[in-house]
């Protein structure tokens, strides 16, 4: 050093800092950060490991099966009635959903249809499971962004549609009203009155949250151009439901499959929205609901009287066989795959589940995102924990 | 406190605690499964509206919680957490179990991936049954075990029987 001038020296160690600058900023250590199993706000267990670098996540890997509870392995030992229970409880928001696309796949492959008046009301409790479900996400987005408030009104007027669903088949969201061939009873004295004005609430409900969460300053800056999913990557992921109609892709098994439920015998719109983004999902949500209320109050109007279950024999075996059934559940396509050997309980079921397939595109969406955002994509896309892991 | 522990207090000092206590219980939800969403009724909707009875549902972690609700399906992927959550709650702490899931395995009775029971993992207070219990269910749940608490001698605490609604 000595043999070095003044000025070398200075520019020697003006150097030396400087490197050490540059490798101060580029040793960044990561950080893994995991999220749950458990959070208070949520219904389920789900475990996500974050990789940050700072505030920004690297990779995000979800660890499913901590609701796994073996509903494949199950149905191959119950019969077809006992199913029906135990099915109501993959995706617990909205039951009813769950037993329609079995039961139609069994009444397929033994070959009878239930009678119009119980396919009218499958409908009616298929919609009120999707309203009974869809107002509790609309609370919980406010409640993940902090908006405490909303969730207090979704669990209000939610009630009324539990109370509906119990007064006809005695349970507020276990339901097990639906049998092969037809419905367990028909609807009680006074139901259809009391739906409408039900109905009507509900229509509030969601004015009431469209002003108060969805026209919020905060939460449209927090939820618009955050998570955005291209209609093609959700496409590549099998997104389904509101999630890739939010992302642009008018399909919607309820006007596309060939069910014998009442849909096609109303008059209703399928809602998308272009964005792709956390606000479209929230929006095309809300916009369901809404539309939901409305084809149930056409269906009321125009419910066809008559039998409500069909001859079936008193023993149920279903014929050797396979069948496919899926319909739009309120998360998405959910859909039966049955094998039967002419038993009292099938061989196999493969049961698709909307939210397994919406939470497999989590490790493409966080990648590159905020940690805050985490919490709003992941509300946003809107999974049910048992729906992921059967 | 030694002199709770010991069940060495004056009877009408404990019997102030005891009212206290039952009356400032803080429940940290452990929402697992449909019964999660009765429970979420029970405490966030004011049809049911929990805190009228002096339980306050919204803390933030286990270590400042006297109570814990377990609601729902327990599988044995889950159970570690589940004991390592009971084992951060302070003393005295509390279990209610909420449904057959967590009560018995319920449904899944038969099934390979769920636990039969949350009380081969830890002790349980109350038992609320049904599947899911109604909120009006868990409420005579929780109000049953202010009951006991209120009466509660610390000394003897752990050798009674649990409480089973219904």
């Amino acid at each position: 050093m000595s043999m070095l001038t003044e000025h070398q020296q200075r520019a020697y160690i003006g150097g030396q800092a400087a490197e050490a600058r540059v490798n101060l900023e580029l040793e960044t250590d990561g950080m893994t950060l995991n999220i749950g199993p458990q959070h208070p706000a949520t219904h389920g267990t789900l475990r996500i490991i974050t990789r940050l670098d700072g505030e920004q996540v690297i990779s995000a890997e979800p660890v499913m099966g901590y609701m796994h509870r073996g509903y494949e392995k199950l149905t191959e030992v119950r019969t077809y009635p006992q199913i029906n229970t135990l099915i109501n409880r993959i995706d617990w928001l909205s039951s009813f959903a769950n037993e329609v696309p079995f039961i139609l796949a069994a009444e397929r492959l033994m070959e009878i249809e239930a009678p119009p008046r119980a396919q009218w009301i499958r409908t009616i409790f298929f919609e009120l499971s999707r309203i009974a479900n869809i107002t509790l996400f609309l609370g919980e987005m406010g409640v993940q962004l902090g908006a405490i408030t909303a969730v207090f009104y979704a669990f209000r007027d939610r009630e009324h549609v539990l109370n509906q669903i119990e007064a006809a088949t005695g349970g507020r969201f276990h339901p097990n009203y639906d049998r092969i061939g037809g419905l367990k009873e028909d609807l009680p004295k006074g139901w259809v009155a009391e739906t409408k004005s039900v109905m009507a609430k509900v229509r509030d409900f969601c004015d009431e949250m469209e002003t108060l969460v969805g026209t919020n300053e905060i939460f449209e800056t927090r939820t618009r151009g955050i998570g955005v999913i291209p209609v093609e990557v959700a496409l590549g992921y099998g997104l389904s439901g509101a999630n890739i109609r939010a992302s642009g892709l008018d399909w919607d098994l309820r006007r596309d499959s060939d069910t014998p439920l009442a849909w096609k015998e109303v008059d209703w719109k399928v809602w998308t929205h272009p964005d792709g983004d956390s606000f479209a999902r929230y929006w095309v949500r809300l916009q369901e609901t809404r539309e939901a209320t409305l084809i149930v109050d056409q269906l009321l109007d125009g419910l066809p009287a008559g039998p409500i279950m069909a001859k079936v024999p008193r023993i149920i075996k279903v014929p050797p066989g396979e069948a496919w059934v899926a319909t739009e559940n309120p998360l998405g396509e959910m859909g039966y795959y049955l094998v039967s050997k002419g038993d009292l309980g099938p061989f196999r079921v493969k049961i698709r589940t909307p939210s397994f397939n919406n939470i497999s595109i989590v490790p493409w969406v966080l990648k590159g995102v905020y940690v805050p955002d985490v919490i709003t994509i992941l509300a946003s896309l809107y999974f049910i924990l048992g729906d992921i892991d059967r | 406190m030694g002199l709770i522990e010991r069940g060495k207090l004056p009877k009408p000092l404990s019997h102030l605690l005891g009212l206290s206590r039952s009356y400032s219980l803080w429940v940290y939800q452990w929402g697992l499964a449909c019964c999660a969403i009765e429970m979420g009724a029970c405490f966030g909707s004011p049809r049911y509206d929990v805190m009228r009875l002096g339980v306050i549902p919204f803390p933030v972690s286990p270590r400042q919680a006297d109570l814990v609700v377990v609601s729902g399906t327990v599988t044995d992927k889950l159970a570690p957490a589940l004991r390592r959550l009971y084992e951060q709650m302070p003393e005295p702490k509390y279990v209610i179990s909420m449904g057959s899931c967590a009560n018995s395995g319920g449904p899944y009775w038969d099934s390979y991936s769920v636990t039969k029971g949350v009380d081969q993992i830890i002790p349980v207070d109350v038992y609320v049954p049904g599947c899911p219990p109604r909120p009006e269910a868990l409420l005579e749940g929780i109000v049953m075990l202010q009951q006991r608490i209120r009466d509660e001698d610390m000394a003897e605490r752990w050798k009674g029987d649990p409480i089973v609604v219904g």
